[in-house]
């Protein structure tokens, strides 16, 4: 076992080093110099400025640079927020988002598999036939079209919730994000959920447990619940890409104060320190997920350490 | 009434015989696309959506043409006003007077391209890709799926906004980015296919015969595996449109007077207090369009993949 997390930690390594050294280098083949705009700097202003930024210096010394400062935690600062480092705003933003996109992200898999397992047990009744009717038009509202209407429904005609703000987080102004997040990845877990615990409930086994006489709900949470989530755990590593994703949507409609405001402002502002240090954070994050999900598969699941 | 010679008896006997088993012949005689067809078309609600969708896309080509506004052009008179069929605004005009009957089947062009040609790219990459990993086999195919395994970690998503904020936004860029990141999945489902096809007779005997291993896969493995690609690259097109939409959301994709659902979807969420039709019809029009090729996929699915047989 742990030469199974050696060797898929091993692999999640070289892949952040390709991330970071592709997205360093689509940054240097950019037109351009970040300072290149409307107002054109006098030549020497725009020398010191490249000397402080290091932008004078050969392409590789830069980019060993900063690997050098990345090993040592430091980001660089932002070219258009002057006063700022991409640490400080990460610092303010990225607790908003960890908060927002983990309860999403537990919701998403806890619900999903919920109704899912219902749909499977209540399977080709009137309401296996609703969830899954719901699932499916989940499946395709994506977050920026939940969004609005979430924000249409509870805020404008009903004013139950507000429509946007953070509000240090209570709980009010988490309800609408959170749902428009989770509401596409939940309908897919479900699905997947129902169709692989429909498999199970067909196999051998559960007829064996069903045959010597247990309960239902034992056989569901011994002996079903588990190899039934198999698929939803292969699937955690995309919903929660997705989720991230969607994260930058709905921070934006909702106005909150996370980082996926910070990378569409820095996409809009061309802030190249800003976004390529988010993208490397976000590339980190999904790149060790996905690591931990293939190790927890193979937790789950004692064939996939022996292959 | 006419009495038949036991002759003529025999003769039609006969040839009730040889219809009936001229009749049976063509039961066993089907193909495996002809079954899947037939599996595809009793599958009511993939058939209903395979015809909204031609509706849908009939409209998107040819609408523009029949309303006599211009995408771009504004009309004065009529700023982010309500659907009227007087002033042939069917869908009303967005807040800065443009048609949006217009601007919607514009946005659509913009996804059904988008879609197609993301599966497009998927299927010639992909296919290609994944046959030749799986068919070669070895060191090469191992360093040819970590190759693949990197590319999957990574969160595409940003990539393509940090390429939008270097490289300035153009629907060129989208295209690219869509043909980097759709054809990963289709490598991998084709390599499985063609590692279980490789061990099959006829493969064998095609190699026996002294065929290149290149004509084998372009001969002989693809073709076996096309009915899987079918079905994936059917449920690629609506994760294509949704990429392009969401960056079009953000205002990274398409860029003005052009436009596309999700850059509409936008502008209509930021007017819908007043003016609910603007975000109304894009969102109606992306949703059964997206509704529709899942289902679409889903039949295919059933219909193609010997898996659920």
């Amino acid at each position: 076992m742990l030469k199974f997390i050696i060797k898929r930690l091993a692999v999640a390594v070289p892949t952040l080093l390709v991330l970071i050294t592709i997205s360093f280098f689509l940054m240097q083949a950019a037109p351009g110099s970040p300072f290149t705009g409307e107002r054109n700097l006098p030549p020497e202003i725009l020398k010191n400025i490249e000397a402080k930024y290091n932008l004078d210096k050969p392409v590789w010394q830069q980019y060993f640079l900063y690997l050098g400062n990345l090993a040592k935690g430091d980001l660089g600062p932002s070219f258009k927020y002057r006063d700022y480092t991409v640490n400080d705003l990460l610092e303010q933003s990225f607790p908003v988002s960890l908060k927002i996109g983990s309860v999403a992200f537990l919701f998403t898999v806890v619900i999903g598999i919920f109704i899912g397992t219902i749909a499977a047990l209540k399977q080709n009744t009137i309401l296996d036939y609703i969830i899954m009717a719901l699932a499916m038009t989940g499946v395709v509202l994506p977050s920026f079209v939940i969004a609005p209407l979430l924000v249409l429904i509870f805020s404008i005609t009903l004013h139950w919730l507000p429509a946007g703000g953070w509000n240090g987080g209570s709980w009010e102004y988490m309800v609408l994000p959170v749902t428009a997040m989770a509401i596409m990845y939940m309908a897919s877990i479900a699905r997947i959920q129902r169709s692989s615990m429909i498999e199970v409930l067909n196999s051998n086994y559960i007829r064996t447990a069903r045959a010597k006489g247990l309960p239902w709900k034992v056989i569901i949470t011994r002996h079903a619940l588990r190899p039934s989530m198999l698929p939803v755990v292969s699937y955690l590593g995309p919903a929660f890409v997705g989720i991230i994703t969607g994260s930058v949507v709905v921070e934006t409609v909702f106005g909150l104060p996370g980082i996926g405001q910070h990378f569409v402002n820095g996409a809009l502002n061309r802030d190249y320190s800003l976004v390529l240090g988010l993208t490397i954070i976000i590339g980190a994050l999904t790149i060790l997920f996905t690591a931990i999900v293939d190790i927890l598969y193979a937790v789950i699941d004692p064939k996939i350490r022996y292959q | 009434m006419t009495t038949l010679t036991p002759d003529a008896d025999k003769k039609a006997a006969v040839s009730n015989f040889a219809d009936n088993l001229d009749h049976s012949l063509d039961v066993e005689g089907r193909s495996l696309w002809a079954d899947a067809r037939a599996r595809f078309l009793r599958n009511k609600a993939a058939v209903t959506s395979l015809i909204i969708l031609a509706c849908v896309g009939v409209l998107v080509i040819i609408g523009p043409m029949l309303s006599p506004h211009e995408f771009d052009a504004i009309d004065w008179g009529y700023m982010a006003a309500a659907p009227d069929m007087a002033s042939s605004h069917w869908f009303g005009t967005d807040s800065l007077g443009r048609d949006l009957f217009v601007r919607t089947l514009m946005g659509g062009r913009i996804s059904f391209m988008v879609g197609i040609m993301g599966a497009l790219v998927a299927v010639l990459i992909g296919t290609l890709y994944g046959a030749t990993a799986g068919y070669v086999g070895g060191r090469i195919d191992s360093t040819m799926m970590r190759i693949l395994e990197i590319l999957q970690s990574f969160p595409f998503m940003f990539l393509v906004i940090l390429l939008v904020t270097m490289f300035g936004r153009s629907i060129m860029l989208i295209f690219l980015a869509i043909g980097a990141v759709s054809w990963l999945d289709m490598a991998r489902i084709v390599r499985g296919q063609t590692i279980s096809l490789k061990s099959r007779e006829f493969i064998e005997a095609a190699r026996v015969c002294g065929t290149q291993p290149r004509s084998i896969i372009l001969r002989h493995i693809v073709p076996n595996v096309l009915g899987i690609v079918v079905v994936y690259a059917s449920l690629l097109v609506p994760s294509m449109i949704l990429f392009e939409s969401f960056l079009s959301f953000l205002g990274l994709g398409v860029q003005e007077p052009m436009t596309s659902w999700g850059a509409l979807v936008n502008e209509g969420a930021q007017s819908m207090e007043v003016a609910i039709w603007q975000l109304a019809f894009p969102v109606a029009f992306l949703v059964i369009t997206l509704f529709c090729f899942n289902y679409v996929g889903d039949g295919l699915r059933d219909a193609l993949d010997p898996k659920d047989r």
